[in-house]
């Protein structure tokens, strides 16, 4: 599902954000990546969905060869991975439906298709009843379970999330860890990056650290290792 | 593209013109400058083409003949004459005719003087009418040069002064109509960049969830093109108020000229100026927010 083969990323200043780091995560598993601020937890993220081109190091993912992939053939590669930031970056003049609508407009979905993928959606994320309302009158865990259904309605096979409770209470963030949880259990292959040990701890999932653009630890069912 | 694709570009169109209102009024109104001064330009030129036709249909050249010529010359001449492309008519006027015009012209009772003698014995004459009177001078040298004629008549300072002044007006149009064009495709380009930085953490959702650049463009040269409509529409509107008015008022002002001011109606004009300038207004918005979005919207 993701294959990454020595690959190295270096910003044009200092030195490399990712330096060397190979993995492989199959499908339908749940990845937790942890690591200090600054260890590469994000630029990893950027390059599993070619918003960065790796310096050198091979990157498959959904059998997309990413180091070799043709800029117009970018698109049709994102649409098969959903992504969630910590700031949920849903759109401040657009209701709930029509946020996760917009996901399925911009890759050209038909009005019927819509209609019936963007309801069943809200409701897997337990938010039927909110249809109208506008991401400023959500709660942060609302409006990370709106970025979610929007990052999952066109259908992709995996999911990446930078830090998808960094901006929650305790039991928003629980809610949200378990939605990607059931989510990983209906089949999506599930990557997420945080901050948040108590959560890492708990779930006893397969946990990769990251220090200073290397991989120091690569756990089947982990905890967060600390490092200061 | 779907409709529903479509209809969301559409909308996201007319958004951004909403949303940045200033800079779409100041776009809107520099391309209504720039088409409506197009419109006036094109208003007058057309005009006075249509004159420089009306009156160039009345300028001839003449041609007499050498004295004693037989009249098989004259028709051999006549047919040369018929041969070349600049003449569009040409009318033979017996010496018995012009007698009798002259007659009736200038000598109303006196004609009894002269009895039954025609002084204008050997002034039988070709009239020719020339398509374009641009082509005149080159007619005239070759009637001079064909054997059997003796005079060539021209008559055309009216028309070929009308002509020349038409394209004077043309190229200073021109000229202001080109600024005009570069400063309104300036605008669109500043108006939709500055949509595009206004979105841009919009376009960055766009392009993560996996539209194609298309689909992200488009809605900024829809923009675009609203723009240089609305721009074109607006000045179209304002000259078809004012043209009867401006037609009235020089005819008024210039009574004495009433001849030659032979006005198009406001319908004639519009046939190919509503098209013409609808298409440059969309051909702006067009031209302005594709480069922008090219430059800005790399993905
Ligand atoms: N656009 C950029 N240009 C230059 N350097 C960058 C850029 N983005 C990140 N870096 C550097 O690359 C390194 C890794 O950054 P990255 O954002 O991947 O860290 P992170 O693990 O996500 O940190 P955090 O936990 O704080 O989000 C850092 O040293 C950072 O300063
Ligand atoms: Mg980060």
């Amino acid at each position: 599902m993701i294959i990454l083969d020595d690959v190295v990323k270096s910003y044009s200043t200092g030195a490399p954000a990712l330096d060397g780091i190979s993995l492989h995560v199959e499908k339908g598993e749940f990845v937790f990546i942890v690591g200090d601020s600054g260890s590469g937890k994000s630029t990893l993220i950027k390059l599993l969905l070619r918003e960065l081109a790796p310096t050198s190091g091979k990157i498959i993912v959904n059998n997309t060869d990413l180091s070799k992939i043709k800029h117009s053939k970018i698109p049709k590669f994102r649409r098969g991975v959903g992504v969630v930031f910590q700031d949920f970056r849903l759109l401040p003049d657009r209701n709930v439906y029509e946020n996760v609508a917009f996901a399925q407009i911009v890759i050209q979905k038909s009005a019927k298709e819509i209609r019936r993928n963007v309801p069943a959606m809200l409701s897997m994320v337990n938010l039927a009843g909110k249809y109208t309302a506008f991401p400023r009158e959500l709660s942060g865990g609302e409006a990370q379970r709106v970025a979610i259904a929007r990052a999952l309605v066109n259908n992709p096979p995996i999911l990446l999330c930078d830090e998808p409770t960094g901006n929650l209470d305790p039991r928003n963030s629980w809610e949200i860890m378990k939605l990607l949880e059931e989510i990983n259990k209906n089949g999506t292959t599930v990557l997420v990056v945080t901050h948040n040990s108590e959560i890492v701890n708990a779930m006893q999932k397969r946990v990769i650290t990251m220090n200073r653009g290397v991989i120091v630890s690569d756990e089947r069912r982990g905890g967060y290792i600390y490092e200061d | 593209m779907r409709i529903s694709t479509f209809l969301y570009t559409l909308k996201q169109g007319f958004k951004n013109i909403f949303r940045n209102k200033v800079f779409s009024l100041a776009t809107v109104a520099t391309i209504a400058s720039c088409v409506f001064l197009f419109s006036l330009f094109y208003a007058v030129i057309i005009n006075f083409q249509n004159m420089v036709m009306k009156a160039q249909a009345g300028v001839a050249v003449t041609v007499f003949f050498d004295e004693g010529i037989s009249d098989e010359r004259i028709q051999e001449i006549g047919d040369l004459i018929k041969e070349r492309v600049e003449v569009s008519n040409i009318e033979f006027i017996s010496a018995q005719e012009a007698w009798d015009s002259f007659k009736e012209d200038y000598l109303g009772e006196y004609v009894d003087t002269f009895g039954d003698d025609n002084p204008l014995e050997d002034c039988a004459s070709y009239e020719i009418y020339l398509n374009d009177v641009s082509m005149q001078d080159s007619l005239v040298k070759y009637l001079e040069g064909i054997d059997g004629i003796s005079k060539v008549n021209q008559s055309a300072v009216a028309a070929t002064m009308l002509s020349s002044m038409n394209s004077l007006i043309a190229y200073v149009s021109l000229g202001i109509i080109g600024i005009l064009f570069f400063v309104s495709i300036f605008l669109i380009s500043n108006t939709v960049a500055i949509g595009i930085t206004v979105r841009r953490a919009e376009i960055s959702i766009m392009k993560l969830i996996g539209a194609t650049d298309y689909v992200v463009r488009a809605p900024f040269v829809i923009e675009g093109m609203i723009l240089g409509l609305v721009g074109a529409a607006l000045p179209l509107v304002a000259v078809y108020f004012v043209y009867n008015r401006a037609v009235s008022y020089v005819r008024e002002r210039f009574e004495a000229l009433s001849s030659l001011l032979q006005f198009l109606n406001v319908h004639e004009v519009f046939v190919t100026l509503v098209p013409v300038a609808l298409i440059m207004g969309v051909g702006i918005g067009l031209i302005g927010s594709y480069f922008t979005v090219r430059k800005n919207l790399r993905v």
